[in-house]
């Protein structure tokens, strides 16, 4: 069987930089399998701009971002297979993947990346029992649908979900001409960043109505309209409220989930809030020599972040082949920390923290559960406050970070567990 | 006197900030709570600009589709001026990153540049 040191699975933003990553810490043999037929993923389609204002201090479109790393790839002669999809991962890391031109077949690997991205929630989100006209597609296919395939889904459109993609494609499908009626958005706020909001909406007159959700849809072959009310506080749609709206097109926007049936075949442990694998702070899921990063292993609003947390896979990997070469001992003394989000922190990336394997400083990410103004980030160390800090604002759709210090965790006496929590003032 | 309200996108707070315009121009600024969202509302009353990006047909590509953007913000009020053109072109493959397909467009000086490169169709048949 074929041998390379770091399998890449998936080469979006993420799956590219871990890859360039583990080449420039010393890895020779890095594979990236991609089931597309160009690497750079979900960028592809994304062809508005906004990308990379972190990374690069500019704004580039979605295509332009994926080239810069594509480029890079190229230029380190890093191996990559397209349409290639992979089937299945073992725990001993056999990589089983089909394509047309080498049939199925194994790949053994000494660490494996995960960076397989997300897909769309769907239809499951239409709390509508009954028939399904056409007419009705999720965001992210309408997305692909008009900026790749070159195909119109529709002229008349309503939106459900205020997620980042329906945002972009109002915009989109506005300026090619179909016009969108309203955006209805089941939460009281909106789960698209705000400058979508204003420049995808507002700057279009598109009305972005909170706390309603469909109730109806209308239409026996093609859908002809749907019926949006508003819900009270139990999410419960108020029946004087209904509207109807005529459309032909209904676009669903109501989120996305990392895509793991991969890693959960292979043993991964899964949170249950991220739909991601279950990480330490070098991004190492509970299979060891297995790495996770990009959306994949918790939803990024940015792809700048993704991109920073897959460099720092894909050197934790190199890191972890070249312990297994030297065949010295991968174990670590000291055991690991659990990093607990309590009150108002929905989750955190990572779970756990080694100190002494960590950096001297390791970035935590994190997603509130609420809108936060004038609140504090607080982070304990079993019972002692280390950091407050005070934010303006936090909100669910934007991802937070706050930076631990290895110092400060090693200079506290028997350490048990790192408490991350927002206190309102 | 007129106000205008902006909503400030320089971080997630998102302040609307309320502008008193008269015929000497912006009078007074409310409603910010930092700065940067002075600047903002200035820019967005006096010369509200936006970064266009769209999608060109391409004939004998390998993509039926390139995707473009204006090289700089142009004027919003050209943003629909701007797409009538994007939409009525068509170039002919292989196109690459950063070529121009539509020079001074809708009469902004700026041009539509590709984005993305699109191979012609028989180099990947062959
Ligand atoms: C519509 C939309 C708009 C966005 N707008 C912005 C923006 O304006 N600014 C910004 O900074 N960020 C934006 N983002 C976020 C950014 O695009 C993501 O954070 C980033 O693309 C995540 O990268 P990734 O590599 O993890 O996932 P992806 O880009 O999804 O890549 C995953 C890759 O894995 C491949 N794959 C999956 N399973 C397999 C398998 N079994 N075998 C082989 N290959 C597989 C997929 O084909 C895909 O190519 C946006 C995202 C979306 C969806
Ligand atoms: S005015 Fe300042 S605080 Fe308010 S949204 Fe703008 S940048 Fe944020």
């Amino acid at each position: 069987m074929e041998t390379y040191e770091v399998i890449v699975i998936g080469g979006g933003p993420a799956g590219l930089a871990a890859a360039v990553s583990a080449r420039e810490h010393g890895i020779d043999r890095v594979l990236i399998l991609e089931r597309d037929k160009e690497l750079g993923g979900i960028l592809n389609q994304c062809i508005h701009n906004g990308f990379g204002l972190q990374i690069f201090k500019e704004e580039l479109t979605g295509p332009e971002y994926a080239k810069r790393f594509i480029d890079k790839v190229e230029e380190l002669k890093i191996e990559y297979k397209l349409n290639t999809m992979v089937l299945n991962i073992s725990e001993g890391k056999v990589v089983t993947a089909v394509n047309r031109d080498d049939g199925l077949f194994e790949l053994q690997a000494k660490a494996v990346i995960l960076a397989m991205g997300c897909r769309e929630r769907s239809r499951g989100a239409l709390n509508i029992p009954g028939y399904r006209p056409a007419g009705i597609f999720s965001a992210g296919t309408a997305q692909r649908l008009v900026n790749i395939e070159n195909y119109m889904p529709g002229n008349e459109v309503v939106i459900l979900g205020s997620g980042d993609i329906g945002l972009i494609m109002a915009r989109r499908m506005t300026l090619e001409g179909a016009k969108v009626k309203v955006v209805a958005e089941l939460l009281p706020y909106s789960g698209g960043l705000k400058r979508n909001i204003v420049q995808c909406l507002n700057d279009y007159d598109i009305p972005l109505k909170l706390s309603h959700t469909v109730v109806d849809i209308h239409g026996k072959e093609r859908i002809s309209g749907v019926t949006i009310a508003r819900v009270d506080d139990k999410g419960k749609p108020i029946k004087s409220t209904e509207e109807y709206y005529s459309c032909d097109t209904l676009m669903l926007s109501v989120g996305l989930i990392p895509e793991n049936e991969l890693s959960r075949e292979m043993g991964v442990d899964i949170n249950p809030v991220t739909n991601g694998p279950r990480v330490n702070e070098s991004l190492e899921t509970s299979v060891e020599g297995v790495f996770a990063c990009g959306n994949v292993l918790h939803v990024h609003d940015l792809v700048d972040y993704a991109t920073l947390e897959a460099q720092n896979a894909g050197r934790n990997a190199a890191e972890y082949v070249n312990k297994y070469n030297d065949n010295s001992s991968k174990a670590v003394d000291g055991a690991e920390i659990n990093i607990i989000a309590k009150n108002g922190i929905r989750y955190t990336v990572p779970e756990k923290i080694n100190i002494n394997r960590m950096d001297e400083s390791v970035i935590v990410r994190f997603r509130v559960t609420d809108i936060f103004k004038n609140a504090y980030v607080v982070v304990f160390l079993d019972g002692e406050r280390i950091i407050r800090k005070k934010r303006l604002i936090m909100v669910p759709s934007e991802m937070e970070e706050i930076r631990l210090e290895k110092a400060k965790l090693a200079a506290h006496d028997q350490l048990r567990t790192v408490t991350i929590e927002v206190e309102k003032e | 006197m007129e106000i205008k309200e902006v909503i400030c996108i320089s971080c997630p707070l998102g302040c609307v900030v309320k502008v008193e315009i008269d015929d000497g121009g912006i009078k007074n600024i409310t409603g910010y709570s930092c700065k940067r969202g002075i600047t903002y509302a200035q820019k967005e009353i006096t010369n509200p600009v936006r970064i266009v990006t769209s999608t060109i047909k391409v004939d004998g590509g390998e993509k039926p589709l390139v995707s473009v953007k204006t090289k700089q913000s142009i004027p919003k009020n050209k943003i629909f001026d701007c797409m009538d053109e994007i939409r009525r072109m068509v170039v002919k493959a292989p196109v690459e990153a950063g070529d121009i397909i539509i020079e001074n467009v809708a009469g902004t000086g700026v041009d539509v540049v590709a984005t993305k490169e699109v191979q012609p169709a028989f180099l990947i048949n062959q």
